[in-house]
């Protein structure tokens, strides 16, 4: 008797849970799910409050299609693996990883679900089912060293960073170029704090580069501690992925906004339309994905048309930061006269430009 | 190096020891009675959003500071209540009022993401405040000033008075203390809250002085610093202030190599070594054999009245 009802147990739970299989498959169905990891709180005002947004694009373009769901403060090391790894489980079709130090993790995952498509955030490695797409941040970079290189009257800028990632050393590369194409004697303290979001090693990093004679300090970091020390001291700086000038009215010069929204609705319509395939998207001003925040009142006028200037070139082309001749940080010629880095170059640029002072 | 970078130096050093220093102080107590709280990161985001709300509302940066105050303290009644009134493992109820303050800070803070009081900046006229050499001295939020003046009064309190007394006896011995009529229970209520409190302001020395706005997890880790810190000044409070300025020194050496150029040590290195120093701390205090007379004797044990 106890062995029959234990086998018409055992029935019935491998009828019920068939079932919920074919209730999920068919919820599945009816709306892909797309999934995100993201590196901080959505709530950073910066880097992950932007891809946010994104994320809520795809909600209001195709709302009635898709659903997004997102995991905050992933940690870049091996405890994101099984956090990628349950998005895939819960049924993601699409899962964007949203930063650098995901790329390998990404790539694991990835070969474990040949049938969900992932994109990876400002990384190299491709497959299959894996796109890369970033931001030509460093478009914007210019903008800001074009702005900084004229403000700046000890010529001394100050960048706060966090590693030494491409993304980061080419923000530090076109920011430096840029200023010294105004002011040929600019010189770049950097400081990297290792983290992305740390608003008091931020903060005490900023003073730092202050009390080393920098006057304008710009931040590829995520929160907006810098600019609110910079507030305090009278002195300029710039937003970081989004248009912070409510923490810094008089500091805040300008800001590089990051404007995911229009790439996530595309890349997730592509899953909708069984279109998706694997791809390197490297978009910039042209695009609209990196945008510059209206200029502080503080700008002035022949400042602001230099910095639009910039914007322009950008966009019909004609401008390029990496153009020849380039030297690295100790004089020797990296990019000859006549010559533009390619963006395979950019990619993986591990060295810092003449001018620019750092530790790494 | 001139006078005016070793002044602005010394101030950098400053903003970065006092939370430790803060909170430190209040798990230096709470440990003294006998409890492991090991969630300070989660009152000191408490506090920090606590006062940081406080002060949006009431536009009063002092009434922000009770708020924080009150923030941390209320975060920690609800570890008191587990470990004291229902024997839970201390550890484990610590790190979870650490998960539970972050989680709790970011769900009320999600209104205040985006919004920016003035900072709460030195009471003394800008004469003294912002001149370039009295600033090191007068150039402080208020709260600076509460930290040191708090590092006497607390060893004063623990070794001086009657109150003290009893406190320490808690923690050393909670049975004898418990015999001879003084609540155990009840003392540790006050410790827990008083160490709450302390991490709320050192919590609101971010949100309100530092960078004026709420961000989450905003501390970045300096609960945990700040236990260390305790460890490593060996339960004493004057070893307290100069572990946790030796602390901020090492924090700020960090940042002054990296901007100066020099790399002769992995940034790694640096950000270790707070914690490296903690083991070196406790290592040359165990080798002595002294550590036993240092850490009190009921530390981290729940309390269980046979009669």
């Amino acid at each position: 008797m106890a062995n029959v009802s234990r086998r018409a147990l055992m029935k019935g739970v491998g009828a019920a849970a068939t079932l919920s299989m074919i209730a999920q498959m068919a919820k599945a169905e009816g709306k892909v799910k797309v999934g995100f990891i993201f590196l901080g709180p959505i709530g950073d005002y910066g880097w992950t409050w932007a891809h946010n947004k994104g994320r809520e694009a795809i909600d209001a373009a195709l709302g009635d299609k898709v659903e997004t769901v997102y995991v905050e403060n992933v940690a870049e090391d091996a405890s994101a693996i099984p956090l990628i790894r349950d998005l895939a489980n819960q049924g993601c079709k699409l899962i964007f990883t949203c930063s650098y130090g995901y790329m390998d993790q990404t790539i694991q995952v990835a070969s474990e679900f040949p049938d969900v498509k992932f994109e990876h955030c400002t990384g190299f490695k491709r497959a299959d089912n894996v796109s890369t797409y970033n931001s030509k941040f460093h478009e914007g970079r210019a903008v800001l060293g074009t702005i900084a290189g004229k403000m700046s009257k000890s010529g001394v800028l100050g960048y706060l960073g966090s590693y030494k990632v491409p993304e980061v050393v080419l923000g530090v590369n076109a920011f430096c170029l840029a200023a010294q194409k105004q002011n040929p004697d600019a010189k770049v303290k950097l400081v990297m704090i290792d983290s992305w979001f740390d608003p008091p090693k931020e903060a005490a990093a900023t003073d730092t580069l202050i009390n080393l004679g920098c006057d304008v300090v710009t931040t590829h970091t995520d929160s907006p501690a810098a600019l609110q020390i910079l507030e305090q001291k009278g002195l300029y700086g710039f937003g970081q992925g989004a248009d912070m000038s409510s923490f810094a009215p008089n500091a805040h010069l300008t800001a590089i906004e990051d404007i995911w929204g229009p790439y996530y609705v595309q890349r997730a319509q592509a899953i909708v339309d069984s279109t998706w395939k694997s791809e390197d998207t490297w978009d910039g001003m042209k695009e609209g994905t990196v945008v510059i925040s209206p200029y502080n009142k503080a700008v002035p006028a022949d400042v602001a048309a230099l910095a639009d200037a910039v914007q322009a070139g950008w966009k019909d082309g004609t401008y390029d930061i990496f153009k020849g001749p380039i030297y690295d940080q100790d004089g020797n010629l990296k990019v000859k006269e006549g010559e533009t880095m390619t963006l395979a170059d950019l990619a993986v640029i591990d060295w810092f430009v003449k001018g620019v002072e750092s530790a790494a | 190096m001139t006078v005016d970078l070793i002044i602005a130096a010394l101030m950098t050093v400053v903003g970065l020891t006092t939370p430790i220093l803060l909170a430190g102080l209040g798990e230096l107590v709470t440990e003294k009675a006998g409890v492991l709280n090991l969630g300070v990161e989660g009152m000191m985001l408490m506090g920090a959003i606590s006062g940081f709300a406080v002060t949006v509302f009431t536009f009063n940066p002092w009434l922000g500071v009770l708020g924080a105050a009150f923030g941390g303290a209320a975060s920690s009644m609800l570890f008191a209540v587990l470990v004291l009134q229902l024997n839970s493992n201390q550890v484990a109820t610590g790190l979870a009022l650490t998960i539970f303050g972050t989680g709790l800070s970011s769900l009320i803070g999600l209104s205040f993401v985006g919004r920016i009081v003035p900072p709460f900046t030195s009471p003394f006229p800008a004469a003294l405040s912002r001149h370039p050499y009295w600033e090191v001295i007068f150039g402080y939020s208020p709260i600076v000033y509460f930290a040191v003046l708090m590092v006497p009064l607390t060893a004063w309190f623990l070794h001086r008075t009657r109150a003290g007394l009893i406190l320490r006896a808690v923690g050393e011995n909670d049975h004898s203390a418990h015999s001879i009529g003084y609540s155990v229970v009840g003392v540790r209520y006050a410790a827990i809250a008083f160490g709450g409190a302390m991490a709320g302001i050192g919590g609101a020395y971010f949100s309100m002085v530092i960078t004026p706005m709420w961000a989450e997890k905003m501390t970045a880790g300096r609960g945990w610093i700040a236990l260390a810190l305790v460890v490593f000044a060996g339960w004493r409070t004057g070893r307290l202030l100069a572990g946790a300025y030796f602390f901020g020194i090492l924090m700020a050496l960090e940042l002054y190599a990296k901007a100066a150029g020099f790399s002769f040590m992995p940034s790694q290195f640096w950000a270790a070594m707070p914690y490296l120093m903690t083991v070196v701390a406790l290592t040359i205090i165990s080798a002595r054999g002294t550590q036993g007379a240092n850490a009190p004797a009921c530390l981290g044990k729940p309390f269980l009245p046979s009669t």
